[in-house]
């Protein structure tokens, strides 16, 4: 029996893993030809719409059920709500209508009539004053840790400042909802847009009450998740609900408004922050009270992560959640990591600002309170060559200005776990030597299905060709929902375990039928190899299996080296900002992430590159604006809520930060961790344009100018 | 436009589109004068008659009994199975639903399918009808100008659109040129390098 060694190879011996891999599944993205939960199309299916609170606090008063049920082409109204439900945010849901045209299930919701019944809401997430008199506030706990009043008389430097980053969405998209279908036995086919394939049948079967063994989820492609697609959600069992009722297939996706006001969002944090260094800019002192929103529940980003990575000895935080009538919070790529950033490296800029140091510096001289100062370190040495820090910083606000352009450098830096989890495959070597795997697992755009082929290539010492993945189905073993940054680690573990196992299995194949030792064989270049002496081929070797494919499951996670967790990451920018107009342009972007092993290293960039742009984003110009007076989301549009396009990105730079000492950790996820020190980056550089700071993201033109004022006045 | 193309294979004419609109009309007016009250007047929408609409899609003519108002989007991706082009906006900001209207790059919801008759409508999936191989679309792999890939259907179309009215453009000209869509996942960078790399090459 031959039983090989679970690891990975040094990176030189790889031929695949560590490469530049084309998407194995990137031409079907490009031509249409993958097929997303909202392109099911089925005979017969009915396309539902949904009717929303207009308001951000209201009683149902009254609504026409039967009215809407005699609209041509309608067939199915589902009520969310009930008359005398309150319903307790805009885009709360009233009810559902599914026809056979769009056109008339908006007929239908036009003819529910529904009427409401205002009542008192609150929306302001920033005035924390305001809440507290309107009692719309929850205590969200309070620290302390050292002597604070000694170490602020020690410091040579106190410096006292208000941050604050506003809510933003999530804004998959594809949005939200599901292609429902009943067969004639009973069982539920769900065409699902979810980052959880394995994980969502119980909650489509609890509510239908029928089992979970009837229900089917399939999920063959995501067009995005960011967090907030991990659930069936009420939606999703009235699509199931009217597909039964109607006896045809039933289309719900949430039109976008609705999207954005239900479908998930970042909570929002602004903080009042107290500051103590040493003369090198170390902080000795930490004081803060921060403050936000994540709707009804009253909670703003939690207190024990704050400050951010560096963990001063003197510290002081309090954090207050406000209760709003809004819709309620999802996970956010990194969840509470960028606003903790974005409150954290903005006041360390600002010590450095205040001693009149280079933030470089100040920096480095807290890097012993982190927990990877070495990573950090050389990261940022990296990263300020790319940028050339060295020529372009200069003293905060002290850099000239051009026609009123000014220009600055600023950096952040990050942490994140990244580890695997609970996940399963099947592995397949067929008798002709084509292998596929299997896993309930689905790609939100992290390239999946590339880094399982790339993993058993490189394992089997075949093509990327000749590696089948199947993906995006319940009925395969169940594999994590893809959140945290978790499913490269746990994909790629799971299925180098399998496949290692499978080929000490072939091997034994190939041993008894060479009559040579198995334990010495290797298998690279669709060869199998004893030494440097070719055996037989990978397919004559295969052949051996004769009619019964070898199947073998592999599990994650296991303490074999595999996998691990945790990652740095620091990011420098480089900006322009015109203090006539108030308008920031991002010149250059650099970012400097290690995750471990690397194993495909073109779908991890994109991983980098896409978070940068996403940072710009949050950055510069995405938040979602609430009118107290009306409670309304009052942009939840793609025209009024403002993402980047092509042309407002500025350069880009992306290092993977991959020494031997990164590589032997084995693989660690990438998903979140770039996204977190983007904002924070960006807004030092402006402060280091400016000297003065622009105290909230997204750091739009008015706030520009608002704080270039505040500093004249 | 249409008086210079009368005689349009559709067949569709303005006259033809002018006695629907007057049918829509006689419609509404049979619906108020059942019920008094303003407010039914502003509830009760009655549509507009349902008609015989011919489109030629990807070199195929395609005949439809749709209303008036039925929007393109939603006749390609519903209707025709032409699922390539993704409704994301509904407000056409986004891009994800671009197809070519005689070869001009075009948001399908911007358009009503009755107003594209006669029209020459290409979408995605005729990059790569008959197996033919897609230049674009094989930038956009090789340049890993992708993740989700909801936005990147509508990306290849505007892309390939604006490299045929632009093949030499500039980095700033393709930055502008592909102004008009949105990707959340953040993919600009491999888009601007593809369409920076075919420029050069005078690939598409």
């Amino acid at each position: 029996m031959v039983d090989l060694k679970v690891g990975w190879n040094k990176p030189e011996e790889n031929s695949l893993i560590g490469t530049a891999m084309l998407r194995i599944d990137g031409y079907e993205k490009a031509t249409g030809a993958a097929k997303y939960a909202s392109d099911a199309n089925t005979a017969g299916t009915l396309y539902a719409k949904v009717l929303t609170c207009p308001h951000g606090l209201a009683k149902l008063a009254s609504i026409k059920v039967q009215d809407a049920e005699k609209v041509p082409g309608v067939e199915a109204v589902h009520l969310f709500a009930n008359v005398g439900d309150e319903l307790k945010w805009e885009g709360a849901l009233v009810a559902a209508v599914a026809a056979t045209r769009p056109e008339y299930a908006d007929d239908g919701l036009r003819a529910l009539q529904a009427m409401f019944e205002p009542l008192e809401h609150f929306v302001d997430e920033a005035d924390l004053d305001g809440a507290v008199k309107a009692n719309r506030t929850k205590d969200n706990g309070e620290k302390t840790k050292g002597d604070l009043a000694a170490a602020f008389a020690a410091a040579k430097v106190v410096h006292e400042g208000e941050y604050g980053v506003s809510t933003i969405t999530h804004m998959c998209l594809e949005p939200h909802g599901s292609h429902c279908e009943w067969t004639k036995d009973g069982n539920l086919v769900a065409n699902l847009s979810t980052q959880n394939v394995s994980g969502t049948a119980g909650q489509f079967a609890g509510p239908l009450e029928i089992e979970a063994s009837k229900v089917s989820i399939i999920c063959n492609y995501i067009g995005g998740g960011f967090g907030s697609k991990f659930a069936a959600d009420e939606w999703g069992v009235a699509a199931a609900r009217m597909a039964k009722q109607t006896g045809k297939p039933v289309r719900l996706m949430l039109d976008r408004a609705t999207e954005m006001k239900i479908g998930g969002n970042r909570p929002s944090a602004f903080a009042k922050i107290k500051v103590g260094a040493d003369a090198d800019g170390k902080i000795i002192a930490w004081e803060s009270h921060h403050w936000g929103t994540d709707g009804l529940t009253g909670n703003t980003v939690p207190i024990k992560d704050l400050p951010y990575v560096f963990q001063p000895e003197n510290v002081q935080h309090k954090a207050t959640g406000i209760i709003t009538n809004c819709g309620p919070k999802r996970a956010w790529r990194a969840p509470n990591h960028p606003q903790l950033c974005a409150l954290t490296d903005t006041a360390m800029d600002d010590i450095a600002r205040k001693l009149g140091k280079n933030s470089y510096d100040v920096f480095l001289a807290n890097l012993s309170q982190t927990p990877r100062q070495d990573v950090y370190r050389a990261e940022m040495e990296i990263a300020a060559r790319m940028i050339d820090w060295k020529a372009k910083w200069h003293p905060h606000g002290k850099g000239g200005a051009n026609n009123g352009v000014v220009r600055g450098v600023g950096m952040a830096l990050h942490t994140w776990p990244g580890v695997a989890v609970a996940a399963s495959c099947k592995v397949k070597v067929n008798p002709d030597g084509s292998v596929e795997s299997f896993a309930g697992s689905q790609d939100i755009g992290t390239g999946t299905r590339t880094v399982i082929a790339t993993v058993l290539a490189e394992t089997f010492g075949v093509e990327i060709a000749d590696v089948r993945v199947h993906i995006g189905n319940n009925s395969y073993p169940y594999s994590n929902p893809s959140g945290g940054s978790t499913t490269v680690g746990s994909v790629s573990g799971a299925n180098r375990r399998a496949g290692i196992a499978a080929l000490g299995q072939l091997f034994d194949k190939v041993a008894e039928k060479y009559k040579i030792d198995g334990s010495k064989l290797s298998a690279k270049k669709k060869t199998i190899w004893l030494g440097d002496k070719a055996v037989c081929s990978w397919k004559e070797a295969t052949a051996l299996l004769g009619i019964k494919p070898l199947e073998v499951q592999g599990e994650s996670p296991a303490d074999d080296g595999l996998t691990s967790s945790g990652v740095g990451g620091v990011q420098m920018a480089d900006v322009s900002v015109d203090t006539e107009t108030g308008k920031i342009r991002v010149n250059q972007l650099v970012a400097v992430q290690d995750c471990g092993l690397v194993i495909c290293l073109e779908t991890a960039k994109s991983q980098v590159y896409g978070a940068l742009i996403m940072g710009i984003a949050y950055a510069l110009s995405e938040e979602r604006i609430m009118d107290n007076t009306t409670g309304r989301f009052i942009n939840a549009d793609l025209q009024n809520y403002k993402l980047p396009r092509i042309g407002d990105i500025g350069e880009l730079m992306v290092e993977m930060y991959r020494p031997e000492s990164e590589t032997s950790r084995g693989v660690i996820g990438l998903g979140e961790p770039p996204v977190i020190s983007t904002g924070a980056a960006i807004s030092n550089a402006v402060c280091n344009a400016l000297g003065v700071r622009v105290s909230q993201l997204p750091m739009i033109p008015k706030r520009v100018l608002d704080a270039l004022e505040g500093a004249r006045a | 436009m249409q008086d210079q193309s009368p005689q349009s294979r559709s067949g569709y004419s303005r006259r033809d589109f002018l006695k629907g609109t007057a049918a829509a009309t006689a419609a509404s007016a049979a619906v108020l004068s059942e019920h008094e009250s303003a407010e039914a007047a502003t509830t009760k929408v009655a549509s507009a008659q349902i008609q015989e609409i011919t489109l030629s899609v990807n070199g195929k003519e395609h005949v439809l009994q749709l209303e008036p108002r039925a929007n393109l989007l939603d006749v390609l991706r519903n209707d025709l199975n032409l699922t390539g082009c993704k409704e994301v906006c509904e407000t056409t900001n986004c891009g994800a639903c671009t197809v070519m209207i005689d070869g001009k790059a075009t948001y399908a919801c911007s358009r009503l399918a009755i107003e594209c008759q006669g029209k020459k409508i290409a979408t995605v999936e005729s990059l790569t009808a008959n197996g033919q191989q897609d230049k674009v679309a094989e930038g956009f792999l090789k340049n890993d100008a992708m993740q989700c890939g909801y936005c990147t259907p509508g990306f290849v179309m505007a892309t390939k659109a604006f490299l045929q009215q632009h093949p030499k453009a500039s980095l700033e000209e393709i930055q502008k040129g592909l102004g008009g869509n949105i990707c959340r996942c953040g993919t600009y960078h491999g888009i601007t390098q593809c369409a920076v790399a075919m420029a050069q090459k005078g690939e598409a």
